[in-house]
């Protein structure tokens, strides 16, 4: 049976991860590649590294932190940040990623989605929604430029659009709940999740395993993405996996 | 040597680097002649089928590849290159395959599941493959696809793996192996099949 996936989520800024690792047994915690060497021993099912550096040289040191990491973990890795034209998906792809997730450039131009999964193959297409409830009304909206500005679109009616134009998952971020602790937005999450056919990735809100839980049923996710309730020790992946196993919940054992 | 066929379609860093971890030497190559030469073929691959099989024509691969399955080298397709070995595909409209293995490649059925089927899910050994000696059945490997193949004869199926369906997740005949899932993403049960396939002779 198919096994839903854990995914830590790294933000990664000039080479270095932020907002510190609360690792104490890692010897250097900023390290991405150690940080993801921790995560793959430790039973996750893929790795996300978030690149949020701003300048041209940090993206060369990024590429570099991806090669390093790929030639040491032989599980998926997905790379997001800044992903804006063909080759910088030649340039992540060469650097040993699976997949790259893409935001404010599949909004700003939808076909480059279209493109690029003919180019590369849906398989490596992963379009990441920054989804905030709507003021006043139903729905929600989509953000890009890191959550800075509203896109004018429908999150399901955008999740439809970019599964037809050869999405191959959808990393679904609430912002509504990310840094809450509070949980996963599960109305949200169903709904995509009810709207396409793609896998659905879950992200933004967790601060509990019961929330990774409610994710993964209520919410109808295929996959949980989290980043502080690991990063910061507060459970371990181990732990995780073990209580969603005895929830019934499909997951691969470590 | 360990030949990794490069026609220019997938990731083949990671191959390169789990073989590498696995104790295996590999080589990347788009070189004819060093196809030929090689001991072990490796035929990875991701992206659309036709595309795969214009890119194997344009370089001119597929009679060193054909030549060398049947000569009995150690083969291994991974993903596409597993696709590939089949008849034909359904992928944007009907196209031929390298026909080493008689059979189609067609989509998952449109249902309750999710398509592309992602994710780690479990591998049923039917036999006693060689490359799978040292993994239990039933182990997870890792998957990324929404096309799958169908064998004409059964007995080429080495693994199955239940998606709904119940699908063909490897095929094997003589030194000829070739798997939908991705041992270079499979971590500890992943590189085991690389190290074996390595030591093939």
């Amino acid at each position: 049976m198919l096994a839903r996936r854990i995914i830590p989520c790294l933000d990664v800024k000039d080479g270095r991860v932020v907002k510190g690792i609360g690792f104490v047994d890692l010897k250097d915690a900023g390290n991405p590649v150690e940080a993801a060497r921790f995560y793959n021993d430790e039973g996750a099912d893929a790795i996300c590294f978030l690149d949020i550096t701003a300048s041209h040289e940090g993206r060369g040191t990024f590429f570099k932190v991806v090669e390093e990491t790929s030639a040491e973990i032989f599980m998926p890795l997905t790379v997001g940040g800044g992903i804006r034209s063909p080759d910088d998906i030649r340039k992540s792809l060469l650097a040993g990623a699976d997949k790259v997730s893409i935001n404010t450039s599949a909004v700003e131009n939808p076909d480059f989605i279209r493109d690029a999964a003919r180019r590369f193959g849906i398989q490596c297409i992963v379009v990441a929604i920054d989804a905030k409830r709507k003021q006043g009304e139903k729905g929600w909206e989509v953000y890009t430029h890191g959550g800075r500005k509203p896109a004018g679109l429908d999150v399901l009616s955008w999740a439809k659009q970019m599964e037809s134009f050869g999405a191959g998952e959808i990393l679904l971020t609430s912002m509504d709940r990310d840094g809450t602790c509070e949980g996963y937005d599960l109305e949200l999450t169903r709904s995509v999740a009810d709207a396409v056919k793609i896998p659905v990735i879950a992200s933004g809100g967790v601060g509990t395993l019961e929330h990774l839980y409610e994710g993964l049923t209520v919410g109808k996710a295929d996959a949980v993405l989290a980043a502080s309730i690991f990063h910061y020790r507060r459970h371990t992946i181990k732990e995780a996996k073990e209580y969603l196993i005895k929830k019934g919940v499909p997951i691969r054992p470590i | 040597m360990i030949a990794i066929i490069d026609y220019g379609m997938g990731n083949l860093r990671s191959v390169h680097n789990a073989f590498k971890k696995a104790g295996r030497e590999a080589v990347i190559t788009s070189d004819r002649e060093a196809v030929s030469r090689a001991s072990h073929l490796v035929l990875p691959g991701v992206g659309a089928f036709s595309e795969c099989m214009d890119h194997l024509r344009s370089t001119g691969l597929i009679a060193p590849i054909l030549e060398g399955i049947q000569r009995g080298k150690p083969f291994l397709g991974i993903c596409l290159g597993f696709q590939l070995l089949f008849s034909k595909s359904e992928e944007f409209g009907e196209h031929q395959g390298l026909d080493v293995i008689s059979g189609e490649v067609k989509k998952f059925p449109d249902g309750k599941l999710k398509v592309p089927h992602i994710g780690w899910n479990q591998v049923r050994f039917t036999g006693s493959c060689p490359v799978f000696k040292g993994i239990p059945s039933d182990a997870y490997f890792y998957f990324d696809h929404s096309y799958y193949a169908i064998p004409e004869k059964e007995g080429v199926t080495a693994s199955w793996t239940d998606y709904g369906i119940k699908f063909t997740s490897s095929v094997w005949r003589d030194n000829l192996f070739a798997c939908q899932f991705h041992p270079e993403k499979s971590q500890t049960s992943g590189l085991k099949l690389l190290e074996n396939f390595g030591g093939l002779t």
